[in-house]
C-alpha cells in the first residue's frame, strides 16, 4: 500500500476539488491565518457568528490536498452548529490524528474520518490540522472576546 | 532505457554496490534516491572509517599521551589534509571543521562581518541563496548598520558579470554568492565574480554546500576568500562541515565559540589564543564525523570529481528532456537538454519542476509510494521561491549513483501522480 491508495481517496479528493468554501468572508467576526512554515502551506479561517452558532465559516490560502481538503472539511463540518459543536470535532479530530483514537465523529463530520490514514504517515499529520489549529486560536478568541494575537504555527504546537 | 553514462569507463556499476542502501526499499519498491542537494547517501567506506575510530580508536584528540590518543590526533589530521587537498587550499590552517556549512557561514559573518562592517557599508548577495547563506548576513547588516544590496537576475535566475558590477559601490565589502543554486542546479561566474570583488577590495564568500559536492573546486584558481561546505552533501557523515578561508583574514578574526582545545594560557581573569586553524575548533569535535568526511573526500578523488559532474549533467540532460515530455510539467531555472542557456556557466545535476497546479507535497507523496525519493517544498530559499513565484517545488537531485533508470521512474511515478489527481 501507498498513500495513493491510502489517502488520496475520492472522498478527500472530492474535498480538495472542491471550492465552495473556498473564499474570504468580509466583513467576518473572526478571522484567523495559520502556517506551516516548513511546507509553506497558509490557511485563512473566516467564521461569522449569530448567537453561538456558526452561521458561515470559509477558508481561503495555499496548501496541499491534505491541508485544503482538511479545510474543507471543516467548513462542512462546522456549519450551522454551535461553537461547542466545533470544540467537540476539533477535539475528536486531533485526538484520531494525534493520539490514535477511534474516529467518533458527529455525522455532519463523518467525513473527517476518511483522514484516519494519515497515521501511517506522521510528517503529514501537521497538514490536515492546520486548518483546526488555526480553528482552535478562534475559538480560544471567542471564548475570551479578544482579538487574535499572532499566527498559528502547526509545527510548534502548544 | 540503458545505463548509458559520459562515459563507458564511468565504473556506475561499482559505484552502486559500495552503497549499501542502494540495496534496500523504500514503501516496497527498491529506493531511486534523487534527493542528494539535500544529503547524499553514504558509500562503506565511509561507515568503516568512523566505526574503526568508535571501534578501534575511541580516544580524545591533542590531549593523552598514549598510544589511541595519538592515533586518534593523527586520523583527525590526515581528514584535515585530505579536506584541504580536495579543495586545493594552501596550508592546513586554513581549513576550519565545523558542523555544517551553515556553521560555517555563521563563524565569517559574525567572525568577520560583525567585527569589520561599518554602518553604511555593503554586502552584495543574491536571490539565489540558500538561508544559510543569506539570513547571517541579514543579521550582521542589522547589527553593523551595513546594507545588503542583492544582484538583479535575468529572467531565468542567472547572475551576469555586469549585473554584478551594476550593485558594486565604493562601500562594497562583502560579496556573498552561491557557488551552485540548490533550487535550480545554476552555477554562477564565480572567477567573474571575484574578479569583480577583488577589484571592489570586497571579501569574496562562496557557499559551496552544493558546488563543492558536485564540481572539482581550487580555492586558489577560483580566487575566493572563504568557502564553505558540508561532509553530508559530499557521501561523510552529517553533523560536519568545513570553512575555508584566507589565512590572513582568519587570523584577523575572533571566534565565536571559547572554552577548550583553542587556548594557549589561562589565568583566572584571562586567556590567550592558540592560532589557526584551533582558534575556531573550542571543544571536543565530532571526532569520528570528521574521520568520515576525510575519508569521503579520498573516496570521491578516487572517482574523480570531472567524472562524477559529467555523469551529472548526462543525467540532468536526460532528466530535462524525460520530464519534460510529462504534461503541465514546469521545469524552473536557465536549465535546458543542451545545458544553460545562453552559455553562463554550466548546470549542476538539479531540476526543479511543479507538475501543473499540484502542490509539491502531493507530487512528492506519490512519487513516495513509487519509491523515488524527491524534495519538495521551497528549498531553504525563500527569496528564490519569490522571485519564480511558486510556494515550493519538486526538486530531483542527482549525484555519482545515480541512473537513468531512476530518471525513468521518476517520469512514469509523475505519470502516475497525474493519474490520481485527474
Amino acid at each position: 500500500m501507498n498513500i495513493a491508495d491510502d489517502l488520496y481517496k475520492e472522498i478527500i479528493l472530492d474535498h480538495y476539488r472542491s471550492k465552495k468554501n473556498r473564499r474570504r468572508l468580509d466583513p467576518a467576526d473572526y478571522h484567523q491565518e495559520g502556517v506551516n512554515p516548513s511546507c509553506g502551506d497558509d490557511i485563512e479561517l473566516f467564521i461569522k457568528t449569530d448567537g453561538g452558532i456558526i452561521s458561515e465559516v470559509t477558508y481561503d490560502g495555499i496548501g496541499c490536498s491534505i491541508c485544503t481538503a482538511s479545510a474543507n472539511m471543516l467548513c462542512e463540518a462546522l456549519v450551522g452548529n454551535s461553537i461547542e459543536f466545533a470544540g467537540k470535532v476539533l477535539s475528536r479530530f486531533k485526538g484520531m490524528l494525534i493520539r490514535a483514537e477511534e474516529p467518533d465523529f458527529p455525522d455532519s463530520a463523518a467525513d473527517l474520518e476518511a483522514m484516519q490514514g494519515l497515521r501511517d504517515y506522521p510528517v503529514r499529520i501537521k497538514c490536515a490540522l492546520l486548518a483546526w489549529n488555526t480553528l482552535d486560536q478562534i475559538l480560544n478568541d471567542i471564548q475570551s472576546d479578544e482579538k487574535p494575537q499572532s499566527l498559528v504555527d502547526t509545527e510548534r504546537p502548544g | 532505457m540503458s545505463r548509458r553514462t559520459v562515459s563507458r569507463t564511468y565504473p556506475i556499476d561499482r559505484i552502486r554496490t559500495e552503497f549499501p542502501i542502494l540495496g534496500t526499499t523504500m514503501r516496497g519498491k527498491p529506493l531511486a534516491y534523487l534527493d542528494s542537494g539535500a544529503t547524499s547517501l553514504k558509500p562503506q567506506v565511509v561507515v568503516d572509517a568512523e566505526l574503526h575510530y568508535l571501534t578501534r580508536i575511541s580516544a580524545n584528540i591533542h590531549r593523552g599521551v598514549y598510544q589511541l590518543s595519538e592515533e586518534a590526533t593523527v586520523r583527525f589530521d590526515e581528514a584535515r589534509d585530505s579536506v584541504r587537498q580536495f579543495i586545493n587550499a594552501g596550508d592546513e590552517g586554513e581549513v576550519i571543521f565545523t558542523k555544517n556549512a551553515t556553521e560555517s557561514s555563521n563563524i565569517i559573518a559574525f567572525g568577520w562581518g560583525r567585527k569589520f562592517l561599518k554602518t553604511g557599508d555593503e554586502i552584495i548577495t543574491t536571490e539565489l541563496e540558500h538561508h544559510a547563506n543569506l539570513v547571517p548576513w541579514q543579521q550582521v547588516a542589522a547589527a553593523t548598520g551595513a546594507k545588503l544590496l542583492f544582484v538583479p537576475l535575468d529572467p531565468v535566475g542567472r547572475v551576469s558579470p555586469d549585473a554584478v558590477e551594476s550593485v558594486v559601490t565604493e562601500r562594497t565589502r562583502v560579496m556573498a554568492v552561491t557557488g551552485m543554486s540548490n533550487v535550480t542546479g545554476y552555477m554562477p561566474p564565480l572567477r567573474d565574480i571575484a574578479a569583480i570583488a577583488r577589484r571592489a577590495g570586497a571579501v569574496f564568500v562562496v557557499d559551496g554546500a552544493q558546488l563543492v559536492s558536485h564540481h572539482p573546486v581550487d580555492v586558489q584558481s577560483l580566487g575566493c576568500d572563504f568557502l564553505t561546505f558540508s561532509a553530508h552533501k559530499m557521501c561523510g557523515p552529517t553533523g560536519v562541515g568545513a570553512l575555508y578561508g584566507r589565512r590572513d583574514l582568519l587570523e584577523a578574526m575572533d571566534p565565536l565559540l571559547y572554552g577548550g582545545d583553542m587556548i594557549v594560557r589561562v589565568g583566572k581573569e584571562s586567556a590567550t589564543f592558540k592560532g589557526v586553524p584551533d582558534k575556531f575548533e573550542s571543544g571536543t569535535p565530532n571526532i569520528s564525523g570528521v574521520i568520515g568526511f576525510g575519508a569521503a573526500v579520498r573516496y570521491l578523488q578516487g572517482i574523480g570529481m570531472e567524472a562524477i559532474a559529467g555523469h551529472e549533467q548526462e543525467l540532468l540532460a536526460h532528466a530535462v528532456r524525460r520530464v519534460g515530455e510529462v504534461p503541465g510539467v514546469a521545469i524552473y531555472g536557465p536549465v535546458t537538454e543542451q545545458g544553460v542557456a545562453g552559455g553562463v556557466s554550466e548546470p549542476g545535476g538539479i531540476l526543479s519542476f511543479n507538475l501543473g497546479d499540484l502542490h509539491p507535497h502531493d507530487v512528492g507523496a506519490v512519487l513516495d509510494g513509487e519509491g523515488v525519493a524527491v524534495r519538495t517544498g521551497f528549498h531553504c530559499a525563500q527569496p528564490m521561491m519569490q522571485f519564480l513565484g511558486v510556494p515550493g517545488t519538486v526538486r530531483a537531485s542527482f549525484y555519482l549513483y545515480n541512473t537513468f533508470e531512476e530518471i525513468d521512474r521518476l517520469v512514469d511515478a509523475l505519470n502516475k501522480t497525474l493519474e490520481v489527481f485527474s
